[in-house]
């Protein structure tokens, strides 16, 4: 089970960066998204895949007995996913903006911030 | 675990959290929040050097959260290095606040620039805080979430330019970073950097740690900006309001450069030879291109950001060259250019108010009518290129001396060449901009923006000229620190609380709860 | 919106949901649910409201502005972490008082104030959003 979620880590590892060498910001975004979903299933897989029972601590023991799933990388992929997630929506509504006010979505015509140099910086000798 | 002195680790954190909420609840009272905004982080500055003074005192301390025992629970512990750099960060951050409010107009102020920024002071507190590596990329995302709000703030076109850039690959160094923790987690099964430490050592020869190291270093370097992966930060760095790019320079590559310090310190603090190799070079092609980038930029705000990314090169070479010499270099270095990154770009921000744009070759004689604000651009950038006896010579001579001691010539060649770079560009941004005679058509142009912003500036310039004068406090502290780095027994036992057998049955494990 | 099923519906459904949010809110302490799917709950309460019954309305129905809550919420959570200390113990420990006259009454803890912080927050940020996208149409 586990190679085979491995297997599919990588597979979408390599959708991800397909998508990340794009220079179309919706293609990014969707890049970006695969990503996080890809790392979130590498955490799941790096806590080993058990199919026991629950994460339940049964009353009265202090420590849970052997065999169940490991709660770990649950609260951890939880936690990734809120994250994720809210940098997702923050994303959209960027690009969208960007969108609005540069008329573009090609992140190589997104030259406002860095103009092409029309000149050579001004010397000190020119002064 | 219980004694109340361990909470000094919680309040640089809690106090900016408490402090944001309230200032969220008063949204629509700018006066309101500004007053919050200074007294959180005032507190904050003030509870940073009370953990300081104790870490001085007693050593490294730890707390875990809810009693939840490390390597269990998520711990937050501090040692020299980081209850320092707490201190600079929150000492800096309070005369960028007053920059701020005297820069920003109220209608800014409405948009949530004081809840914002304080949380970002409250991830940048618990990244130098927390021991946990997790938690870690946690507080990389809280500082990152209000970057994104506060690079956007005022939304001019450029800004939204700069900041698309910003946040895909600031978002994408954070998603390695989750992904080379999720490859540690799953060859150790802790996430506890004290655990780390003794549980990566162990592991069999076969493992790759190579590879995670190396993952390590691409994911933190982007978030340091280290070349080749710099490219973000020169694109986005000029567009901000200026309050927001001294706050950014001064703190988002140090949070980087300090996560690699504590990762490949405590983590790997014997392995990864491969990485070591890749970080020398990366650094000395960091320390130049940043010092060459800067050199070609027309831009004045473009030209400092070339000068941060120069910086982390010269202090990634130092955790590079790995000596106790060259970490107490690297620890300095990142004191100095918290402090002298911040007034650079407030320097900027009032050049721009003083001369009506930041292109250097439109700014001209601006010394006449804005002396203080000329002498003090002159100091901070004669600190960063490292002239004595200003801030920024002290750490390169450290680092300088460490670069012989341990034969790495090239670190060497680097610090000295970018210095040089550096000193030439300085001088020619002076000369251009404050020194040279201002046409006679020239148009009259505002003033540099009144005692708020002086006094800001001014203060950040009599500090880092000040740490050149009184040197040596410093460097006892940043020696400290490196001397923890390269032991971190004390900071290990103080998270750990005891060996890690032992920590699920010692008498501080809570009940559970019905 | 103009529909007369939902107008009609809309008082008593907001109502319920609202009632609803907070059975699931104290349900969280031991058993599935919580502050943040509660907070969810109450936010879709006063944003089906809002798309009844008009943005001013639902403005009055929350009384004071989302963001405030939101601020509050973060505020309580943030405190009752801090609550602690007043016992020595670490930060976020939770602490529960079980009174003499209820000996067996489980929610007065700062867990459940830690989790009420939670629904503030979920309720004042999405309520905030939904009103913020209905001014928008």
């Amino acid at each position: 089970m586990e190679t085979i979620l491995a297997v599919l880590v990588g597979l979408l590892f390599a959708i991800s960066v397909y998508l990340l060498l794009s220079g179309s910001l919706i293609r990014l975004i969707l890049g970006v998204f695969v990503l996080g979903n890809a790392t979130h299933l590498l955490i799941f897989v790096s806590g080993r895949l058990t199919r026991e029972s629950p994460p339940l601590i049964e009353s009265g023991l202090k420590v849970a007995e052997a065999g169940i799933a490991n709660p770990l990388p649950q609260a951890l992929i939880l936690t990734a996913i809120v994250i994720s997630f809210s940098l997702f929506a923050f994303l959209l509504v960027l690009s969208y903006r960007a969108y609005q006010s540069l008329d573009t979505i090609d992140t190589d015509d997104m030259r406002v911030a860095e103009p092409h140099a029309e000149t050579l910086p001004m010397r000190g000798r020119d002064v | 675990m219980s004694d109340t002195t361990a909470w000094l680790v919680v309040w640089p954190v809690a106090v900016p959290l408490i402090g944001a909420a309230l200032a969220i609840a008063l949204w629509t009272r700018p006066q309101a929040q500004s007053a919050i905004g200074m007294i959180a982080i005032a507190l904050q500055f003030v509870s940073g050097l009370a953990l300081l003074a104790h870490v001085w005192a007693n050593g490294p301390v730890a707390m875990a959260m809810g009693g939840w025992p490390a390597p269990f629970g998520i711990a937050f512990a501090a040692d020299t290095l980081g209850a320092g750099l707490t201190v600079v960060a929150s000492a800096v951050a309070m005369g960028i606040l007053v920059y701020g409010l005297g820069d920003t107009d109220v209608e800014h102020r409405r948009a949530g620039v004081i809840p914002l920024l304080l949380a970002l002071m409250m991830g940048v507190a618990g990244a130098f805080l927390t021991a946990d590596v997790f938690n870690l990329y946690v507080w990389f995302e809280v500082t990152l979430i209000s970057s994104f709000g506060l690079m956007v703030l005022g939304g001019r076109r450029e800004q939204l330019d700069g900041a698309v850039k910003y946040a895909f690959l600031n978002l994408l160094a954070t998603t390695l970073l989750l992904i080379a923790i999720a490859l540690l987690y799953g060859m150790t099964g802790t996430l506890s950097m004290a655990d780390l430490s003794g549980k990566v050592a162990a592991l069999p020869a076969d493992a790759p740690i190579e590879t995670v190291a190396l993952l390590f270093l691409v994911a933190l370097g982007m978030k340091a900006a280290l070349f080749p992966l710099h490219f973000w930060l020169p694109a986005a760095y000029h567009t901000p309001l200026p309050t927001v790019s001294a706050i950014f320079a001064a703190l988002l590559t140090k949070i980087g450069v300090y996560s690699l310090m504590r990762v490949f310190m405590i983590v790997f603090p014997d392995t990864a030879d491969i990485a070591r190799e890749a970080m020398i070079w990366t650094a000395v092609a960091t320390m130049i291109v940043g010092a060459l980038g800067a050199l070609a930029e027309t831009d004045i705000r473009r030209v400092i950001s070339f000068t941060v990314v120069s910086g982390v090169g010269v202090m990634i070479g130092g955790l590079a060259i790995g000596t106790e010499l060259a970490l107490l270099g690297t620890t300095f270095y990142v004191i100095h250019s918290i402090v002298v990154s911040a007034a650079l770009f407030m320097a900027a921000g009032m050049v721009a108010r003083a001369g009506g744009g930041t292109r250097i070759a439109d700014l001209a004689g601006l010394y006449k009518g804005a002396p203080f604000l000329a002498v003090a651009f002159l100091i901070s950038g004669l600190s960063l290129a490292g002239v004595p006896p200003l801030a920024g010579f002290w750490p390169k001579v450290y680092l300088v001396q460490a670069g012989l001691a341990a034969g790495e010539y090239a670190i060497v060649a680097g610090v000295l060449v970018s210095g040089f770079l550096t000193l030439m560009l300085m001088g020619r941004v002076f000369a251009i901009v404050f020194w040279r005679a201002a046409p006679e058509d020239a148009p009259q142009t505002g003033s540099d923006g009144g005692m708020v912003l002086k006094g800001a500036l001014g203060a950040m310039a009599a500090l880092t000229f000040l740490i050149g004068i009184y040197s040596a406090p410093v460097a006892e502290l940043s020696g400290r620190a490196a001397a923890e780095l390269l032991a971190p027994d004390a900071y290990i036992e103080a998270v750990l609380a005891g060996p890690p057998q032992t920590a699920a049955t010692t008498p501080g494990t809570p009940e559970v709860q019905p | 919106m103009n529909s007369l099923i939902l107008r009609t519906a809309t008082p008593l459904l907001s109502g319920l949901m609202l009632l609803f949010s907070i059975y699931v809110l104290l349900r969280g302490h031991n058993e599935p649910g919580g502050g943040f799917i509660g907070g969810l709950i109450g936010a879709s309460a006063f944003a089906i409201y809002a798309i009844a019954e008009g943005l001013a309305a639902a403005r009055r129905a929350i009384v004071v502005p989302p963001i405030t809550i939101a601020g509050t919420g973060l505020l309580l959570a943030a405190l009752s972490g801090v609550a602690s200390i007043l016992f020595g113990d670490a930060f976020l420990t939770g602490q529960w008082w079980f009174p003499s006259f209820a000996p067996d009454m489980k929610y007065a803890s700062t867990v459940v104030l830690f989790d009420v912080g939670v629904y503030l927050v979920v309720v004042g940020a999405i309520a905030g959003i939904a009103f913020a996208l209905e001014e928008r149409e």
